[in-house]
């Protein structure tokens, strides 16, 4: 039996093919520190005044036709003297803030702890990070996971009741599917979410010898794949609220005609 | 910080093998390498090098240590990303220097520092003795004594340990954490590393200890706000903050933030959990 040997030249090893850093890596690289911080700030900043915006100063619930705002869902206390918006938005907004990624966010971008790694931080303050007040208070977020699962249910009851035009019959509008996209990235973030990874089986030690142990250990991998893109899922879901939003409101104000096709 | 001229070669022996059996580019690296003892004078020392096809950091600080100046310090040894001892901050970032090649990093001088968080004994070689005192807190791994050998655990349990277990100890992690590296808490908190460590045993199958009351208390996890620096700098791409930082406070939330557990645990005792 013979054996052949390739000589390899440590020459033509270093010269070897090597792709480095992608078009956008070598771009992301070359930005500046802030420019994460500064980006997040804005949009978020801005994300908070759309809501405030839409929440209580535009008069009335967010309606046209069969499609609901996702800002106005559940409607409950709709007579009241208080947008009903009120009533509903807190636990989604919560959630959002005591979020594991969202953390990372703001930490970074609005207190500079830090603005960026290995960048020094402005404050020289005594550090506590999650361990005083407020921020420990962090530590709840699954209970407002809890919460925003209810609000989720009635989101897909809402998408269920668009595909219903007032007269009765079956419709498919481009409201309805935007509805649609809007509720599967938020339910994409939600179920994402590390602390429901851990509930639903995170927390475990021994998947073999756990009561429903295989059943969470499959349920813990689909949360896994989910929450990998949670960063991904949290922006895109933040950003079809909007647009969703924004749809019926435009629809509200006459300035666009849903298309639509009843059945 | 003061950049000081190269030095005059102090050895006349020709670049080193390797590097100049061809492969060179023709071009010149303009290294800046931090110099200096603790209670001493720091100097940035600019190196020319000649640079060579696929040439990392690490061969660069060794054609200085070979050809330009033997008195620079430096700790290496496998010079494949799998021993963890040639970390240093590259341009300001932490990385190891045996994977830093020298054709990803922008045109123009390359900074090499030591890294910031570790008390300096000698230019790029910092004392990081004090992650090894950490990790002798941590009780090791402790099966029941009644769990008779050999044991026989099914993939599923021991699965997300793999990862874990891939820990070089580079300490980049503990390097670029906050809370280290700009509060100086080494002394209140354990850091990304041991957190990973603690999150390796606390999830093994067949390990009976409940460490999360100490990772709390003496390891500081609350101090953590979760910024991902440490998973970003990994080498090994463990996913630190995801799949272990954050399932520990999870399981700390499990004990000190859950009502419902806290009445599970009133009403059926510890088996609650």
């Amino acid at each position: 039996m013979s054996t052949q040997v390739t000589k390899v030249s440590p020459a033509s090893l270093a010269s070897a093919p090597h792709s480095g850093p992608g078009p956008i890596e070598r771009i992301l690289d070359s930005l500046p520190w802030w420019a994460l911080p500064a980006t997040v700030v804005t949009v978020l900043g801005l994300f908070g005044l759309y809501s405030i915006w839409t929440a209580f100063l535009t008069g009335g619930i967010n309606q046209s036709g069969s499609y609901l705002s996702p800002f106005y869902s559940p409607t409950i206390w709709s007579t009241g003297p208080v947008s009903p918006a009120l009533w509903v938005l807190g636990s989604p907004l919560l959630f959002r803030a005591t979020c594991y990624y969202y953390r990372k966010a703001y930490y970074r971008s609005f207190f500079w702890d830090p603005p960026s790694c290995a960048v020094g931080e402005l404050r020289h303050r005594k550090y506590r990070g999650e361990t005083a007040f407020p921020l420990f208070l962090n530590n709840l977020h699954r209970f407002l996971f809890y919460l925003v699962l209810i609000v989720t249910g009635f989101l897909w009851y809402d998408v269920y009741l668009a595909f219903w035009a007032p007269d009765g019959h079956v419709q498919l509008g481009l409201g309805t599917g935007i509805m649609l996209v809007n509720v599967i990235l938020l339910s994409g973030y939600t179920f994402g979410c590390h602390s429901w990874r851990h509930l639903v089986g995170g927390g475990l030690d021994c998947y073999s010898k756990s009561r429903l142990g295989q059943a969470r250990y499959r349920a813990w991998q689909w949360v896994t794949v989910l929450n990998q893109r949670h960063p991904l899922w949290a922006w895109c879901s933040m950003f079809s609220v909007v647009i969703t939003d924004v749809y019926i409101h435009l629809l509200r104000a006459g300035i666009v005609i849903d298309p639509h096709i009843v059945f | 910080m003061a950049v000081v001229d190269q030095p005059k070669p102090s050895v006349d022996a020709p670049i080193e093998d390797v590097l100049t059996a061809s492969g060179l580019t023709g071009e010149t690296l303009t290294l800046r390498v931090l110099k200096g003892v603790p209670g001493g004078d720091t100097a940035e020392v600019a190196y020319q090098v000649p640079v060579v096809a696929g040439m990392v950091i690490l061969d660069a600080v060794h054609y200085v240590q070979h050809n330009l100046d033997t008195d620079l310090a430096c700790r290496w040894n496998c010079k494949a990303a799998k021993c963890g001892s040639c970390s240093a901050e590259v341009n300001g970032h932490p990385v190891l220097m045996c994977k830093t090649r020298v054709d990803d990093l922008p045109a123009g001088p390359v900074t090499v520092h030591p890294l910031k968080s570790f008390p300096l004994i000698k230019d790029l070689v910092t004392d990081v003795s004090r992650n090894y005192e950490v990790n002798r807190e941590i009780p090791p791994f402790t099966a029941a004594p009644d769990d008779g050998t050999p044991w026989r655990i099914p993939q599923q349990d021991i699965d997300r340990l793999y990862e874990f277990r891939k820990c070089i100890e580079c300490f980049l992690c503990q390097d670029v954490c906050h809370i280290l590296r700009s509060h100086d808490y080494s002394d209140r908190f354990y850091g990304p590393r041991f957190f990973v460590r603690v999150a390796s045993l606390e999830m093994h199958p067949k390990d009976v200890l409940d460490r999360r009351d100490q990772t709390r208390d003496q390891g500081g996890l609350g101090y953590c706000n979760i910024t991902k620096c440490c998973t970003e700098v990994c080498p090994e791409h463990i996913h630190i903050t995801d799949n272990a930082i954050i399932p520990l406070k999870e399981r700390v939330a499990d004990v000190h933030w859950d009502p419902v557990r806290f009445v599970g645990r009133k009403l059926f005792g510890r088996n609650a959990d």
